[in-house]
């Protein structure tokens, strides 16, 4: 009887163990897929897809966002803290959206290498706190975003 | 040791009369941690410095996310004890467990989506973490379905522990995906090796709260295995003596 557990046991954690596996050589090969958006040195070095609409993600650099004088365009760069890129949007940007906050935007670039985005997401960071904890450490809390 | 207290405390009868004990209690201690919590995300935490008030929303998105991982591998785990030692009682909470994880999930996903509108401006995106938490839905949704479509239920059982241990490996993807890839969901505030990067104000009360959720499940959990116990066995003798001292 108590080897009859025993067996169970052992192929239970060999199953488990078995597909976890599997799983993990899955995910691996599909890894450039499950990325929800490229960053700014996957643009530079030719990565992203040229014809097609893809997601550009990364930190609004800060003294960079230009507004149009007349309608809703506005453009800014976008890094990763190694390279940039320039992003130009006609649309009504998201609350959270302010310099020297990560975001999201769907679009395409076009021949200058401007990239011209047709969706801006903000990406808020996993920081919560109190606005005047936040005034008292105003220098630093961008540089933890991922 | 540990196997015999297993054993004693799996009879049905000792956890039938155990249990109505011990609900009235935890009855009680839910309802004190849930106002608690309540009014101390609602009313006594300060708002985020950039969310405002809208980032109170986590009092409820968190804790449900968490419990919707937790009572998978309490499904999960116990559907492997109801496997390799057949206790029926470990079945029975296997099972008992879906149908609330499967509640809590959706709960985690309808919230989410109702912050991630205002804060990220999308309802929906498919990156890693909500499709990862999307795919747990349907384990759940799959775990129920499978026990409902086959009579016999001791048979029913053990095809669902396995179909849950199977699922498992979905639990470390669904915690990890924020670091793996790239994605719109930001990455993890509290259940981190690092300090929580949340203002202990905040904290405290998120943490009751999960407290709070978690008794939750411990109640709804005992309630539907008491039901279950008595509707797979009617003629148990147990049940016969139960009967007598009632009337």
């Amino acid at each position: 009887m108590r080897i009859i557990k025993q067996k169970r046991l052992g192929l239970i954690l060999l199953m488990v163990a078995g597909i976890g596996i599997a799983v993990f050589f899955g995910l691996r090969a599909f890894n450039d897929n499950l990325m929800y958006f490229f960053s700014a040195t996957d643009v530079i070095e030719g990565k992203s897809p040229k014809d097609h609409l893809f997601r550009l993600g990364g930190m609004v650099v800060k003294g960079s966002v230009i507004r149009q004088p007349s309608g809703l365009t506005v453009r800014f760069v976008l890094t990763d803290m190694a390279k940039e890129v320039t992003v130009e949007y006609t649309g009504i940007l998201p609350d959270l959206f302010r310099e020297g906050q990560g975001i999201v935007a769907n679009g395409k670039l076009d021949a200058n290498g401007v990239f011209i985005a047709q969706e801006v997401l903000a990406k808020h960071d996993e920081n919560y706190m109190p606005p005047e904890v936040a005034g008292s450490m105003k220098n630093k809390p961008a540089e933890t975003q991922k | 040791m540990f196997m015999r207290f297993i054993y004693k405390f799996s009879s049905p009868p000792y956890f039938y009369a155990i249990s109505g004990k011990m609900l009235p209690w935890l009855t009680a201690l839910f309802f004190l941690l849930l106002g608690y919590g309540l009014y101390g995300g609602l009313v006594t935490a300060p708002a985020d410095y950039q969310q405002g008030d809208s980032f109170r929303i986590i009092y409820v998105h968190v804790p449900a996310a968490w419990m919707s991982m937790f009572i998978y591998v309490v499904m999960a785990i116990s559907g492997g004890i109801g496997l390799v030692w057949r206790i029926k009682l470990a079945e029975i909470v296997s099972i008992s467990s879906a149908s609330i994880g499967a509640s809590f999930t959706f709960l985690a996903l309808v919230t989410g989506s109702l912050w991630g509108k205002p804060m990220w401006g999308a309802w929906w995106v498919w990156d890693a973490r909500l499709t990862s938490e999307l795919v747990l839905l349907f384990l759940y949704l799959g775990v129920i379905g499978l026990y409902n479509g086959i009579e016999d239920k001791r048979t029913a059982s053990r095809a669902v522990a396995i179909l849950a241990l199977v699922g498992v490996v979905n639990i470390p993807i669904i915690h990890y995906s924020v670091e793996w890839w790239n994605t719109l969901h930001q990455g993890a505030t509290v259940s981190k090796l690092d300090k929580p990067s949340i203002h202990i104000d905040m904290l405290i009360p998120l943490l009751v709260m999960a407290l709070a959720f978690k008794v939750y499940y411990v109640i709804a959990v005992l309630l539907r295995c008491r039901n279950e116990l008595l509707e797979r066995e009617p003629n148990g003798k147990w049940i016969d003596e139960l009967l007598e001292k009632v009337k």
